[in-house]
């Protein structure tokens, strides 16, 4: 049961990442977006994650959940030591999430308030992936520190560091990339596709740079992130499925074919989770002086594992068609 | 609030009258907004627990986890069929669309059921052996059928509805005193008025079913409720009054002899456990806790005896539902059951200090070590009233236009 928990876990994160990231996306795009295209961008984005955004979010939910259930001890040192990053986080999720809602239900539509929505949703759009990406990089990045002993050791060096510092960056980077290739599919006239096409393009750039500096960053602050991705078959794989599926989808992109464009993307996004997840498994959070946090040692008693996964099972029987459902009739309904 | 929402949907199929359906979206746009703003404020609640409880969460997560797990099913599937009854209208089949709304309200009800059994466990902490400080022989299943689950999951579904239903009665009043609207708002009243009214009759009685469960397990928070400082034969109930906790008296207070043993144990004589029998540092707070108590129970019998009037009206005396008086009494109560309800939570969370964990952990054992935990509380307390200020805003603004809106 344990397997089926952390399959559960990585499923949830990934999904968060994917779809989750593709609404932060959204919200990057409209920052890089002129002031004359800005009210179709919001229209089509409206369009397309207005149904679904609420469902996106809920995988970041499911994760925490298998996290405090299955894993307390690793959720509670995180909770600890990444403080300051996940409460800037949390302010980023509640900021966005409520400027989009209210952007659309605020009975009165003045300029004001309006553009008040606008700019909490765009900047907490930035905020919250680069959080995400630093807590994510904080977990392996070797910099927490049980031992620390001063307040800005333990709690502030834990997470601002150049390497998950990049790693944020090139979170939002993917982020914006996403949403690119997931509005090219839902405009509605051609020069809104060549638009988007254009912006995913520059994101795809830029997220490739960000990569750039989390290697570069990565060995400044002495972890081997190359040798841990090249130096095993399926991580090694992983990468390389993940640069070929980049040509593939430069290819398809241009050729305008979007749903497969989407495919490839998620699957390349997917690839580069799979790669560090991989060669980091099972270890979940690397501490300073070469200590792991492991998901195969550091779990809740069996009886909880088996319940947790158990729920999970029966959990996913319902959600997994009706969400499914959700997607698929709103996708045929608005073409 | 999506229960409402069905209700007057459902009218709208049958009846076909349109205001049924403009009564439906104006809900939905309440709810759409609640829902957003539970999502996110839900989602900061489940790192909060962490970020200021980690060493409570440590050992409880594994044992009060289920009904996060399933709550966690039931949100998501909430959040699904929210999509579904938001952007649905004129895209599936009508009944389709109108089960995905009963589909949103169902599942709001078992996740806040859920939510309110993970905290009835740490006021009954059940589904593990707690030996040497260790925690053994993890059940979640039993922990999530502790015996405070029940009586505290039907008082506060009950309150959902009764405070729910008084703030839309209200609202919706209001325009009807102020002559706006007048079908469409006397047709939302009434359907909210009838859930906050059987409501508010029967949660006198599921109080009556947690006051007996809660004195069966933690006697210090019913003694800290009452202000019982002795243990004492014919135990008195206390009506409002000044607990003065030097002296161990409370002082202005309305005695009624023999009722709270009546109460509790449905025997005037029965002794009733006073907080002398409770050391020192295991006493709540008495004054919050009595307090809170007498402001929920006070809105509470107020929201009854209003209800009661509701149905003398519509069966005996027709004429009151339009008068001004009548109007102004649930103008007055909008705000009463989510006052009865804070109360109620502080009673509880209060009445249960100084533990986390009735009787195993302390609050102060599991709060985290980082320094400077406060500025965190500032933030997240001020997160919580922007929130609360937001929301107000836009529902009022929601309320406003009305008439440009659905005058049509």
């Amino acid at each position: 049961m344990l397997t089926v928990v952390i399959l559960f876990l990585f499923f949830a994160i990934v999904l968060y990442f994917l779809l989750g990231g593709a609404d932060f996306g959204a919200g990057v795009i409209e920052l890089f977006t002129s002031d004359h295209n800005k009210h179709r961008t919001r229209k089509t984005m409206y369009q397309a994650i207005g149904p679904i955004w609420e469902a996106n979010h809920m995988w970041l939910i499911i994760a925490v959940v298998i996290l405090f259930v299955g894993f307390p001890v690793i959720y509670s040192q995180m909770c600890i030591y990444l403080h300051i990053p996940l409460l800037v986080m949390l302010m980023g999720i509640i900021a966005r999430g409520t400027a989009f809602t209210f952007r659309n239900y605020d009975a009165v539509k003045d300029e004001k308030t309006q553009g008040l929505y606008n700019n909490i949703f765009v900047y907490s759009s930035i905020v919250t992936p680069l959080f995400l990406g630093i807590i994510a990089g904080s977990a392996i990045s070797g910099q927490i520190d049980f031992g620390a002993t001063t307040f800005v050791d333990a709690y502030i060096f834990s997470w601002f560091n150049w390497f998950s510092v990049a790693v944020g960056f090139f979170t939002v980077a993917l982020c914006g990339f996403l949403a690119a290739i997931y509005l090219i599919g839902e405009a509605d006239n051609d020069t809104d596709v060549r638009r988007f096409i254009k912006k995913a393009k520059a994101l795809n750039i830029a997220a490739f740079v960000c990569g750039g500096l989390v290697f570069i960053a990565a060995e400044v602050q002495n972890i081997h992130l190359a040798h841990w991705i090249f130096g095993n078959a399926i991580s090694l794989t992983a990468v390389i499925a993940a640069s070929i599926s980049l040509i593939l989808l430069w290819i398809t992109i241009s050729k305008g074919k979007k749903m497969i464009a989407r495919i490839f993307a998620a699957f390349q996004v997917t690839m580069i989770l799979l790669s560090v997840g991989y060669r980091r498994f099972p270890n979940f959070i690397v501490l300073k002086g070469g200590q792991n946090m492991s998901l195969l040692t550091d779990h809740a008693a069996a009886k909880t594992i088996d319940d947790l996964g158990i729920a999970l099972l029966i959990g996913s029987l319902i959600i997994l068609p009706a969400l499914f459902y959700l997607y698929y009739s709103f996708r045929e309904k608005n073409s | 609030m999506p229960v409402f929402m069905a209700i007057s949907h459902y009218k709208y199929l049958r009846t076909k009258n349109p205001v049924y359906k403009n009564i439906t979206q104006a809900w939905s746009k309440g709810v759409a907004i609640f829902f957003a703003t539970g999502a996110v404020s839900g989602t900061m609640l489940s790192f909060e627990l962490g970020l200021l409880w980690p060493e409570f969460m440590k050992h409880a997560g594994p044992i009060f986890g289920m009904p996060f797990s399933l709550e966690g099913v039931a949100f998501f599937v909430e959040a699904i069929a929210l999509g579904f009854f938001l952007y649905g209208w004129n895209r599936f089949n009508k009944w389709f669309h109108w089960c995905t709304g009963v589909v949103v309200g169902v599942s709001g009800i078992a996740s806040g059921i859920l939510v309110t059994s993970a905290n009835a466990w740490m006021n009954s902490p059940s589904g593990f052996d707690y030996i040497n400080g260790q925690y053994l022989n993890i059940d979640p299943i039993k922990a999530m059928f502790n015996d405070a689950w029940f009586p505290e999951a039907l008082h506060m579904t009950i309150a959902a509805f009764s405070a729910t239903g008084f703030a839309v009665a209200g609202i919706h009043a209001l325009m009807i005193y102020k002559k706006r609207n007048i079908e469409f708002h006397t047709r939302a009243f009434k359907i909210a008025i009838a859930f906050a009214a059987v409501a508010a009759i029967l949660q006198p009685l599921s109080g009556d079913i947690s006051a007996k469960s809660a004195g069966k397990r933690q006697p210090a928070k019913l003694a800290a409720m009452e202000a019982l400082f002795h243990t004492q034969t014919y135990a008195p109930l206390v009506i409002g009054g000044i607990p003065d906790t030097a002296t161990k008296k409370v002082n202005y207070g309305l005695e009624i002899p023999s009722l709270l043993s009546f109460l509790e144990y449905d025997n005037f004589k029965q002794p009733v456990k006073g907080l002398d029998e409770i050391p020192v540092k295991d006493q709540p707070p008495v004054a919050v806790t009595h307090y809170a108590f007498q402001i929920m129970v006070g809105t509470g019998m107020a929201m009854m005896v209003i209800g009661v009037l509701y149905f003398i009206a519509l069966w005996k005396k027709r004429k009151w539902l339009f008068k001004g008086w009548f109007l102004k009494l649930f103008i007055i109560a909008t705000p009463f059951g989510f006052i009865a309800l804070e109360a109620g939570w502080t009673v509880t969370e209060v009445g249960r200090q100084p533990w986390i964990i009735q009787g195993i952990m302390r609050t102060s054992d599991a709060v985290t070590p980082m320094p400077g935990i406060q500025y965190s509380f500032y933030l997240f307390s001020f997160v919580y009233f922007t929130l609360s200020v937001a929301v107000i805003f836009l529902l009022s603004r929601q309320i406003k236009m009305v008439p440009e809106l659905y005058d049509k």
